[in-house]
């Protein structure tokens, strides 16, 4: 896309420092984030793992500029977001960045090429415009005769690769992939990881929660945590105290 | 593309509410008929008054009116035998008035009478009016045949009649009207004109013009009939002497009219022992009207403006319902970068859609429902530019009134629990 900055290819394209998240749970403070500090070159692809209440997924909240950070700081891009506002978090997350979910959270209501096409929408791309990049991307994703379905015809691996089209569509730099295969079987999974390796050889960064070891080694780099902290990395390229 | 983007954003909204054909119309149903309820309020209201109005219209806004009346002292007095009541203005009042004035511009004296009417066998019971050519200026009417009454009439005494139409059709049937000689009260009037007939009540004034209107010079009049009628009734004679029973003053300037009613009745006051006049303002009484017309409109409007809250009040529950139905959908647009502002947005053009869309379809049914009820109960309605724009402008805002908060409910909903919702 034309009005991204252009960046040292080499640079992290992600920081935290000393990144801290708490929340408020009644009269109890909950740490979710304790300090992390960690930066994401571009073009890695990260496994974020962990047990449940270990922090990996408000670690995507915030990655994905979701959440704000209690304290430390996040840079983005070499932009420091620690601060921003809200309506700059939705700039930033419709520029730069694309989501899938365990639930594929597509819009029932909308067809395949709707839901592909709403990126689009709020970049303001005009009708025709949106139908051309909706059809480039269904045939990326092998779903070019799908898109007048409903989702609910569809089957969940092919919503997953709706999912994965829309969060394409404005051809971010990180694709963040919240338990993409969690309600997949394990053959559809393995597609959807294949297409996630192949869109990561094409240079894009892909960050990915999952709890399944054998999922996370589809990923170059793991990232385990426990209690709002860093555990351990294996793989290479990442750089943590 | 700022224009598409709206565009855009409408399309959305219809397409989101046709997803739920059944819901949206039962939501919309409230706006329909608080929407068409005012129409149909405002236009039985216009109907109402535009009668009324027009009727005062008719005596003239430039105009006053002095009418006769018996006093109260004379009222009590007209029972005793033999007694003549002598009240009302005089000949002597209308020269007065005439000159006293300089905002006058003309004044016409009228003197009435009942008399019988004979034209060979047919005979018509008439409203004799004695007055002068200026009559003709002031009660402006079409003439239908023949020519109003002229001041040559006056000068000559000339015993010429001029005729309704109503009063000559009565009279006359079929035949050629005009030069034919009419018998009243022992004498014959030449028939030299029929003017168009409308009559009417505005208030307590009779509109100076009657269906059985016979108008004869009042110099006429005064030298044939006399001053003094005879009231023969069961068992009583009653005699009345009442030089003129109305004076019309036409006055120069709208702004006029009331100062040189006051001055009249003052001037009045001076000449009469009693009060057996009365100085009535067609202006005032048309504001008047125009007052009562627009507390109707009010009251009216207000009973009708509440059932279209009772409408908003509706499209706001089931907004807010969809905004919780839908709040993964608003947590899924929202973590692919729409702002709080786009999801206002959209939700807001939802409701306004919806609302406007009913007060549309409400027009219609306003619309409709006075054209019925003219039909079925015979009151007139008249349906104005602004009982079908004020209607559909409170409908938009009760959209966006309504609309608001369910919207700003939806923007605040946090993506990251919404995306979890269930």
């Amino acid at each position: 896309m034309s009005n991204q900055p252009v960046l040292n290819r080499n640079a992290d394209i992600i920081q935290l420092e000393n990144a801290q998240k708490v929340y408020q749970m009644g009269r109890q403070q909950v740490k979710a984030l304790a300090g992390v500090t960690i930066s994401f070159k571009r073009g890695s692809f990260w496994a974020i793992m962990g047990p449940s209440g270990s922090g990996k997924s408000t670690m995507m909240n915030i990655l994905g500029c979701l959440d704000h950070l209690t304290a430390g700081r996040y840079i983005l891009e070499g932009q420091d977001v620690s601060t921003v506002d809200d309506d700059s978090l939705s700039e930033l997350r419709l520029r730069h960045l694309g989501f899938i979910f365990q639930s594929f959270n597509l819009i029932p209501q909308l067809t395949v090429q709707r839901n592909i096409e709403l990126p689009l929408y709020y970049l303001g791309w005009d009708a025709a415009r949106s139908a051309g990049r909706a059809m480039e991307l269904a045939l990326q994703v092998g779903l070019e005769d799908r898109l007048k379905h409903r989702p609910t015809e569809l089957s969940g691996g092919q919503m997953q690769r709706v999912a994965i089209a829309r969060a394409l569509a404005n051809d971010p730099q990180i694709l963040f992939a919240d338990e993409p295969t969690g309600n997949l079987d394990t053959a559809t999974g393995e597609q959807i990881l294949e297409l996630l390796t192949a869109l990561n050889s094409q240079g894009r960064t892909i960050i990915m929660v999952t709890h399944e070891p054998n999922i996370a080694a589809y990923a170059k780099q793991r990232l385990h945590m426990l209690d709002g902290l860093i555990d351990k990395i294996d793989g290479d390229g990442g750089e943590a105290e | 593309m700022k224009q598409n983007r709206f565009v855009r954003n409408i399309l959305m909204g219809v397409e989101n509410l046709l997803l739920h054909k059944l819901r949206s119309f039962l939501t919309m149903l409230g706006v329909v008929f608080g929407v068409g309820s005012v129409v149909a309020m405002l236009s039985v209201g216009e109907g109402a008054s535009k009668e009324a109005l027009e009727q005062i219209r008719k005596l003239g806004s430039n105009n006053i009116i002095i009418s006769s009346i018996k006093s109260v002292e004379e009222e009590s007095m007209s029972t005793t035998p033999a007694h003549m009541s002598v009240y009302g203005l005089t000949y002597q009042d209308h020269i007065r008035t005439a000159e006293t004035f300089n905002t006058i511009r003309q004044t016409v004296p009228v003197k009435l009478m009942r008399k019988e009417g004979r034209l060979g066998t047919r005979a018509l019971e008439l409203r004799v009016v004695g007055t002068t050519s200026a009559w003709f200026d002031l009660v402006k009417r079409p003439v239908i045949a023949g020519r109003v009454l002229l001041s040559s009439d006056e000068k000559k005494q000339a015993s010429v009649v001029i005729l309704t139409e109503f009063g000559a059709r009565k009279l006359l049937a079929t035949q050629n009207t005009i030069g034919q000689f009419l018998r009243m009260g022992g004498d014959y009037f030449e028939i030299i004109g029929i003017v168009k007939s409308e009559s009417g009540q505005a208030g307590n004034i009779q509109i100076p013009d009657q269906q059985v209107d016979a108008y004869i010079p009042i110099n006429v009049a005064r030298t044939y009939f006399g001053d003094v009628v005879t009231r023969i009734t069961a068992g009583s004679r009653e005699r009345e002497m009442v030089e003129l029973h109305q004076i019309i003053v036409q006055v120069d300037t709208q702004e006029n009219v009331e100062p040189t009613a006051k001055g009249i009745e003052e001037m009045l006051k001076r000449f009469h022992k009693k009060k057996d006049y009365i100085v009535s303002v067609p202006l005032a009484l048309l504001k008047q009207a125009e007052e009562t017309k627009r507390i109707f409109n009010v009251v009216l409007g207000s009973i009708a403006g509440i059932s279209l809250l009772v409408g908003g009040i509706g499209i706001m529950n089931i907004m807010l319902a969809s905004v919780t139905e839908r709040t993964r959908e608003i947590g899924i647009r929202r973590a692919i970068g729409a702002k709080r502002k786009q999801i206002i947005i959209q939700f807001l053009i939802e409701t306004v859609v919806l609302s406007t869309i009913g007060g549309l379809i409400g027009i219609g049914l306003g619309v409709l429902m006075p054209v019925l009820i003219t039909y079925f109960a015979g009151m007139p309605t008249v349906i104005t530019p602004g009982s079908i724009v004020l209607p559909l402008a409170i409908s938009l805002g009760v959209g966006i009134v309504f609309g608001l908060y369910p919207a700003i409910r939806a923007a605040k909903v946090d993506p990251i629990v919404a995306l979890r919702h269930e």
